[in-house]
């Protein structure tokens, strides 16, 4: 069960990293994304570089307040 | 896309993760000794072979978009790490990446570390130093072959670019004995995680459904945006000249796992 945890804790730290917020929100907007082009047949190209690069100013202002 | 970028794409990305393999093996082989340091890197060898053997295939199964999604989405939260810690390095708020001070401490744990054998292994230490060292640095290589290779149904390419940056980074290293310590990694890794975003943007929209404008070549007008994006959080972010980064790692650990 230790091994197991440990192993989960590897992958976690090593595909996720510092802050898992960046992770939810590319999530998120992948989902919106697939969400809005099969569902409202919108081509949103331009939805997942604008939430990826405000997750990442997001994390940096985070960071550098703590 | 053609093989070429891919190819350079995986070749400057696999380098950073090679030198830094790279000053862990120096440092085990140097200070302790070089038989149980090869033998930690075989057996790392082995395992990584294990496991390209049995994600590789798999992986490769997959149906082109759901493949996209997936891996999109893991490469652009494994991009954005990158170009992250690469952003607070570069804006004072983190330490730079250092091979030269790596490899010293790592030097000094080493020859502090009391010599242990076990089994046909005589230096434990210098075993498991390689080992962790060439696994963790190994199983990037490995992420980043196989999400490049397997998206653009050419893993050959990938693995060209990769067998040759480890190739490169090692003979230079043979040639040289030290770390490639004036490499420049931090400007090397910002790069990396500039591309690995970029790609993750492109796959992961690509595989939620989104046609991009003028298709492939839309990689080429994202690339510069998020490089101009990272460039403006390190302008805007930049902590005045003669205040103190953060307290730089200190275990031969915590620097495998900081980059």
């Amino acid at each position: 069960m230790r091994r197991l945890k440990s192993i989960g804790a590897f992958w976690y730290d090593f595909v996720v990293g510092d802050d898992w917020r960046v992770a939810v929100v590319v999530v998120a907007a992948l989902a919106l994304t697939a969400l809005l082009v099969h569902a409202a047949g919108a081509n949103v190209w331009w939805l997942l570089p604008v939430c990826v690069f405000a997750a990442l100013g997001w994390s940096l202002r985070r960071a550098t307040r703590s | 896309m053609t093989a070429l970028p891919l190819i350079l794409t995986v070749f400057v990305a696999c380098a950073v993760e090679a030198i830094e393999a790279l000053t862990i093996v120096l440092a085990a082989g140097l200070t302790r000794e070089w038989r149980s340091t090869f033998q930690g890197m075989a057996v790392a060898l082995v395992v990584l072979a294990a496991i390209v053997a049995a994600l590789g295939p798999t992986i490769t199964l997959l149906p082109l978009t759901a493949l996209r999604l997936v891996v999109g989405a893991l490469l652009a939260i494994f991009g954005l790490q990158w170009l992250r810690k690469a952003i607070l390095r570069a804006t004072g708020y983190k330490s730079l990446h250092d091979e030269a001070s790596a490899y010293l401490r790592e030097v000094a744990a080493a020859k502090a570390a009391a010599t242990s054998s076990r089994g046909r292994v005589r230096d434990w230490y210098a075993f498991t130093l390689s080992f962790k060292g060439v696994l963790l640095e190994g199983l990037e290589v490995i992420f980043i072959v196989i999400t490049f290779g397997a998206n653009q149904r050419n893993v050959g390419a990938a693995v060209i670019g990769a067998a040759a940056a480890v190739v490169v980074v090692a003979v230079t290293g043979v040639l040289v004995r030290a770390p490639l310590a004036k490499v420049p990694e931090n400007a090397l890794k910002f790069a990396v995680g500039i591309m690995l975003t970029s790609f993750g943007i492109f796959w992961g929209a690509e595989g939620a459904g989104v046609t991009w404008p003028g298709n492939d070549a839309a990689l080429l007008v994202l690339v510069p945006v998020v490089a101009l994006v990272g460039l403006c959080y390190t302008v805007l972010l930049r902590r005045p000249q003669g205040v103190r980064p953060a307290s730089a790692p200190t275990s031969a650990s915590e620097e495998v796992t900081s980059s």
